[in-house]
């Protein structure tokens, strides 16, 4: 069971509270987990990543086991930790604004 | 007794005021999506229960929210939680993907970029929302970077007009300091296959076949900030209006100039008159007398701001030229805030409500045409929009 940790804003979207619980089939890579996430909350779908590329939007970044992976290739897999459930992946929103 | 339902749009949040047919006594909802810019909300008249709104973030792009019951619950259409993988919906109600060509897969034609190079259409927004006057399942949406999209499934999925991007001068279209946005749109009450949009910056345009071809409707419009004044296109208009009983009749305010038009558009002429300042945002028209019409002159395009510390509407009861200031009720001192292209309506009350919201975050009704003024509400986030519905 992976655990993903989504910004405050997605989790109101997507109603849940706290972490979200996905199985992710097969290898778990970035691209897997927000393949789950978004066939489990198809309301996410274009907010984390365009629909059409699939490019990450420019003001969000993954972290997990305190590592910046946003610029690891989407089908890089994830820290063991993460794929064993016992580390959650973050999706992060930049500071930024006011 | 019949009511209105004003639908406000801010930087941060939704806000739905309702008030009584007086329009004295009001009851405020919201937040609704905290946080969020609401660029526009507007409801259906086919289905008055049924309304949409544009919600939209820097971090996480575009939402469309839809409400059956007047607002108080709302959905992303079609985008509800699945129990089981590959189980519908589908979650495309923010999927807005340009017409592109079938050679490159890309966007059809290019625009004018800040640069001066032509830069490929880009997908930001949603700007406006404008609900079918017959289906309430069917939506037009003007977008950033300037495209109009349809939905005839309630928002689950949109399609790109994509004849007006294609029609030519697409390559002359640029964007204003907003961005390159499509923020007006008007249906034609009396021809279902008339239809005006405006965009930012490029000018005005018309179909008269439902959509398919589009031309450019911008002959007597002056503008010094391009290099050709009377271009076809590269007009920064900021706001158009009709009234329902004469829909030849187009009202425009330009970024300079308060124009109409007596010939659906083919033809301008300025009618800015004895207004302090015509630059401004917004322009509407009286719901019962078509040659009264409404702006907020704002200072200047690098000072956006009401001119001497002073909020006033300016109302012409001769479709332009002669001017009145409406300043009842409005603050005529230390005021500077400006008032945003889709930031006024009108209710079909008698008589004729109006309203406005403004960048400081209040919301101003006119119960007597706009002969006095109290706010509705004082203190909520910046305005971007408000709309009106009058109920039964």
């Amino acid at each position: 069971m992976i655990r993903v940790v989504l910004p405050p804003h997605l989790r109101t979207l997507a109603q849940v509270k706290g972490e979200v619980k996905l199985d992710v089939p097969g290898r778990v890579t970035r691209g897997a987990v927000l393949d789950a996430l978004e066939e489990r909350y198809p309301m996410l779908r274009g907010t984390i990543r365009d629909h059409v590329t699939a490019q990450r939007r420019p003001f969000l970044r993954f972290f997990a086991c305190e590592r910046d992976l946003t610029h690891d290739p989407p089908d890089a897999p994830l820290p063991e930790a993460v794929a064993s459930g016992a580390e959650p992946f973050l999706v992060i929103g930049a500071i930024a604004g006011g | 007794m019949s009511g209105v339902r004003v639908l406000v749009g801010t930087r941060k949040g939704a806000f739905i005021l309702a008030g009584d047919g007086k329009r004295k006594q009001w009851n405020v909802s919201g937040p609704h999506f905290a946080g969020w810019e609401i660029y526009h909300m507007k409801g259906s008249s086919a289905d008055p229960n049924r309304l949409y709104a544009s919600q939209t973030s820097g971090w996480f792009g575009q939402i469309i929210q839809r409400s059956c019951d007047g607002g108080k619950t709302w959905e992303a259409p079609g985008g509800g939680m699945t129990m089981e993988p590959g189980q519908m919906p589908k979650g495309e109600s923010n999927k807005f993907v340009y017409d592109a060509s079938p050679e490159t897969g890309k966007p059809l034609t290019t625009h004018q970029w800040y640069d001066g190079t032509q830069h490929p259409w880009e997908f930001k927004r949603v700007w406006h929302l404008e609900p079918s006057l017959s289906d309430p399942d069917t939506v037009f949406a003007g977008v950033e970077d300037a495209g109009l999209f349809r939905t005839s499934d309630g928002g689950k999925t949109w399609q790109e007009l994509a004849g007006l991007r294609g029609h030519g001068t697409g390559p002359k279209w640029q964007p204003g300091a907003g961005g390159m946005c499509l923020h007006t749109i008007l249906l034609d009450p009396a021809n279902p296959r008339r239809m005006y949009v405006a965009i930012s910056a490029a000018g005005a345009f018309r179909t008269d076949d439902g959509g398919k071809t589009w031309k450019p409707i911008n002959r007597g419009l002056h503008s010094q900030y391009i290099p050709d004044p009377n271009a076809e296109v590269g007009h920064c208009v900021h706001r158009i209006a009709l009234h329902r009983s004469r829909p030849n009749v187009l009202f425009m305010q330009k970024h300079w100039d308060v124009l109409r038009s007596d010939d659906a558009g083919d033809s301008w002429r300025e009618v800015s008159g004895n207004l302090p300042t015509d630059f401004g945002f917004v322009v509407d028209v009286h719901a019962h007398e078509p040659e009264t019409i409404y702006v907020v002159p704002i200072k200047s395009d690098s000072e956006h701001y009401v001119p001497d510390g002073k909020l006033r509407v300016y109302r012409s009861r001769s479709g332009g030229t002669e001017w009145e200031a409406l300043t009842q009720g409005l603050p005529q001192r230390d005021c500077y805030v400006n008032v945003l292209r889709d930031a006024m309506a009108v209710d079909s009350l008698e008589p004729c409500g109006v309203y406005f919201g403004t960048t400081g975050g209040q919301v101003y009704a006119s119960a007597d045409a706009g002969d006095s003024w109290a706010p509705i509400v004082r203190d909520l986030p910046a305005v971007l929009s408000v709309e009106v519905q009058t109920l039964p």
